[in-house]
């Protein structure tokens, strides 16, 4: 006889993803699928989409989803939290370019004001769905569509690190930055996507996991060279770790 | 026997990370096209696999499910 170990979460619907082989968008969509089963608030929970390569995630995620406009789900994720019942769980998921850029004035304001929500946010230091133009994360050096000589601090300035800045307003309870580039570190990513999602059921406030994520296309690699660009080039950049965790006392 | 890693292959993309991740390296891309057109990810020596599911975990499509021998 045998038993179970692992198997498709229910948090997912059965629709097959979009997302190009070996984007590590679909490990991520899986981990918060698995949160939302394991915590039992796949009813409960309203996720809203960003634009993006991820604008597509209503379709994926199997509980109720909205779409935002680029950059604004902090704002319609307060709404919409602000309006439901307080039980009700509501995240959003984007992406650098949609958070980053067009969005950071949304981010920044949902954190300081302590909005009780959760922010998945996937970090791959480019834009994706649009061919790979150069995002605010995108590393120093590093060749875009944009960016053809390599990111020039000069012209172009230095990555924005997302966990780092919000971990500084008053209102973000719970800010962790979390990598897929192996399975080691894909469990320690549902680890913090649970704690995120547990800090708002306990109505403790803002909380945001930064996940590092690949783009084998845009990058111009394959799936597993991209994991190791994420090993040995992002998080030299981008440090993995807790930023903020007002319960644990940091 | 029963086997302890099943692929559900029309929704493989053939990205081989599983392959990267399977610590027995028994995973391989099968020699047939699923729908999309891709090579799907498969195991034949599933009495060497150790339901450890590290597959499962690193694959960005969910299509992979793992089964191990129950215990006495």
């Amino acid at each position: 006889m045998m038993e179970l170990v692992f198997e498709r979460t229910n948090g997912l619907t059965e629709k097959p993803t979009h997302y190009c082989p070996g984007c590590t968008h679909g490990i991520i969509h899986r981990l918060v699928g698995e949160v939302l089963e394991e915590m039992d608030i796949i009813e409960d929970t309203v996720g809203v989409a960003s634009v993006g390569c991820s604008v597509l995630a209503y379709d994926y995620f199997n509980c109720d989803m909205t779409q935002a406009a680029h950059g604004r789900a902090p704002a319609v994720a307060t709404g919409i939290k602000r309006v439901l019942p307080k039980d009700r769980i509501v995240f959003t998921y984007q992406g650098d370019g949609d958070l980053a850029s067009i969005g950071m004035a949304e981010i920044v304001h949902a954190a300081a004001r302590g909005e009780n929500i959760t922010v998945i946010f996937v970090n791959n230091a480019i834009y994706g769905m649009t061919g790979g133009q150069m995002a605010p994360t995108s590393l120093v050096g590093q060749k875009t569509a944009t960016s053809p000589f390599g990111r020039d601090i000069a012209l172009q300035g230095s990555p924005i690190r997302v966990s780092e800045l919000l971990a500084t307003l008053d209102g973000a309870s719970y800010i962790e930055r979390v990598s897929t580039h192996d399975v080691a570190s894909i469990i320690k990513a549902k680890k913090a996507i649970r704690k995120a999602f547990e800090t708002q059921k306990n109505g403790l406030g803002f909380s945001m996991v930064e996940v590092l994520s690949t783009c084998p296309t845009n990058w111009g690699i394959d799936p597993k060279e991209s994991l190791d660009w994420v090993k040995e080039k992002m998080i030299p950049e981008y440090p993995l770790g807790v930023y903020k965790d007002v319960k644990g006392g940091k | 026997m029963e086997p302890r890693v099943v692929f559900n292959e029309e929704l493989c993309k053939g990205c081989s990370l599983c392959i990267s991740a399977c610590p027995k390296n028994i995973i391989y891309l099968a020699d047939r096209l699923n729908s999309k057109g891709y090579r799907p990810a498969t195991v034949t020596e599933q009495d060497k696999c150790i339901s450890c599911a590290a597959c499962g975990r690193i694959c960005p499509d969910a299509v992979i499910t793992v089964y191990r021998p129950k215990k006495k």
